[in-house]
């Protein structure tokens, strides 16, 4: 029979045996829920744990919490796309170097009947513009994250304050990529994902991409080992490590290797080392 | 409904074929679940016996508050939790962030609320029945506090049972402080989360109908223990 003292013996060997799992060569990656979403860490950390033996334990939040999160010392590396939050990260002392890691786009995708008609278009400001004037709905991350920077410097640059339309045709969800694509293909609305996402989500119903190859659709992916100076608790050794790997031909080839459905997912362009 | 057959196909295919990450994150859940309970238990049954038999001024706001603390949410629990443990925080030091230390830590703040509460109505209403009785015998006060939560022990079975409910359900806290790391933190309800994200609905809706299945089995033991006790005590 379970008596009072072999509960509390059980509930201590619970507990103790804790924290020691998560110790010495392990380092913590705080990064997007898009890479995570699409299943590139998947692919490539098995590859660099079995080379370095350093394992790697990704964070997955918007890039927003991402790089809050880092600035509070929770993680080794950062790895998000939204390029001045990061340099911004840096100026404030938060991490040592930003080098560019690789790259994919954004796309926009909608639903079979394409209310607005913005089926085919490549400039995407026209295509925001036409949306909004159409009062067709368009979905928004709404959550500070690199998509959602990314998306409202195009509305920017096509003219429209979408926020005048929040809560109308202009939704935001506060949520992840994939919890954003799932609202708004529930809703028959618009919604801006990168490419990694789309290719790799399972719930695509009727859904399609719409508006694809504008330059300013590029989506940057930047690399950062978080200042060992100020948070002396950093693994550096490590997290240099597992950054100079993704840096190398071997991490690079790796990034380009990774397909779904035959797609290359991320396109690398680290700097030559 | 094409996503429910197909995530009852799914269910079983995961069970049936042992697969070893989904037997990783469901032992990680019952460890953080029922570790969290344990210790909500160890705090909140004497917490709530020892208002079940004291009168003092301010009681009954205390008791509110603490009722209050019942609807706690599992979100804000975690966030607090992630502001302490934090490198930034005042428990950064201990370096238990993303462990599932403080995913237990979190998930003890949100029940030990529940288990005082409801310990407190069940031993307040036993208390009443055996007032008399106690005083006559002349207890002490922690003597009756003893002899109460022994004797309501099959009612507090059933409070325990409904902290683990509400401990194993949720996902808010565990997600913040846990940051659903694959082979670390990763437990039922964040993995469901996850795979809602990557649009997978019927693998998602799988590991719901297997979270759901390990809560009856932890239900159906404890009713066991109990039937099997009480049968001894009669006997």
């Amino acid at each position: 029979m379970l008596n009072r003292r072999n509960l509390g013996s059980l509930a201590a060997a619970m507990l103790l045996a804790g924290p020691a799992m998560a110790q010495d060569q392990s380092i913590i990656v705080q990064s997007t829920t898009s890479t995570a979403n699409s299943g590139l860490y998947d692919y490539l950390l098995p590859i660099f744990s079995e080379e370095t033996g350093i394992t790697v334990n990704v964070v997955a939040v918007g890039t927003g919490q991402a790089i809050k999160n880092a600035a509070n010392c929770d993680g080794d590396v950062l790895l998000v796309h939204a390029k001045p939050a990061e340099e911004k990260f840096l100026r404030e002392g938060g991490g040592v170097e930003r080098t560019d890691l690789m790259y994919n786009d954004f796309v926009i995708v909608g639903p079979d009947g394409d209310p607005a008609g913005v089926g085919g278009m490549e400039d995407v400001a026209a295509a925001l513009t036409t949306i909004a004037e159409s009062g067709a709905m368009f979905a928004s991350r709404g959550d500070d994250s690199g998509t959602h920077k990314k998306e409202m410097s195009l509305w920017a640059d096509a003219g429209v304050d979408p926020a005048a339309g929040s809560g109308e045709w202009y939704r935001e969800t506060g949520s992840g990529m994939g919890a954003t694509l799932n609202a708004g293909i529930g809703m028959g609305a618009y919604v801006m994902t990168d490419r990694a996402t789309w290719i790799n989500f399972g719930n695509k119903q009727d859904y399609d991409i719409h508006v694809e190859g504008d330059e300013d659709m590029f989506n940057q992916y930047g690399v950062i080992l978080v200042n060992p100076e100020k948070c002396t608790n950093v693994n550096a050794e490590a997290g240099q490590t597992f950054i100079d790997w993704l840096l190398s031909d071997a991490g690079q080839d790796a990034i380009a290797a990774y397909e779904v459905d035959s797609q290359q997912l991320f396109f690398p362009n680290a700097p030559d080392m | 409904m094409q996503d429910f057959a197909e995530a009852f196909r799914l269910a079983f295919q995961l069970v049936a074929s042992g697969d070893a990450d989904l037997i990783e994150i469901v032992l990680l859940s019952l460890r953080v679940s029922l570790s969290a309970t344990f210790v909500a238990c160890a705090i909140g049954l004497p917490v709530g016996a020892l208002l079940a038999v004291s009168r003092f001024r301010g009681r009954g706001a205390a008791l509110i508050v603490l009722n209050a603390m019942m609807g706690l949410p599992p979100v804000v629990v975690g966030l607090l939790v992630y502001l302490h443990f934090s490198r930034m925080g005042p428990l950064g030091f201990l370096g238990l962030l993303y462990t599932p230390t403080a995913m237990i830590v979190a998930q003890t703040i949100l029940i030990a609320p529940i288990v005082a509460a409801l310990s407190r109505q069940v031993l307040e209403d036993l208390f009443a029945e055996y007032a008399e009785q106690f005083r006559s015998l002349c207890l002490t006060r922690l003597q009756t506090v003893r002899a109460l939560i022994w004797d309501g022990r099959y009612s507090l079975l059933t409070v325990g049972l409904a902290g683990f409910g509400r401990a194993v359900a949720e996902v808010g806290a565990v997600m913040i402080v846990g940051g659903n790391i694959d082979h670390l933190t990763r437990v039922m309800t964040t993995a469901i989360a996850l795979e809602t994200s990557k649009g997978d609905l019927p693998l998602a809706l799988a590991l719901g109908v297997i979270l759901l299945t390990i809560a009856l089995g932890v239900n159906a033991v404890v009713q066991s223990i109990r039937m099997s006790a009480e049968r001894m005590a009669y006997a």
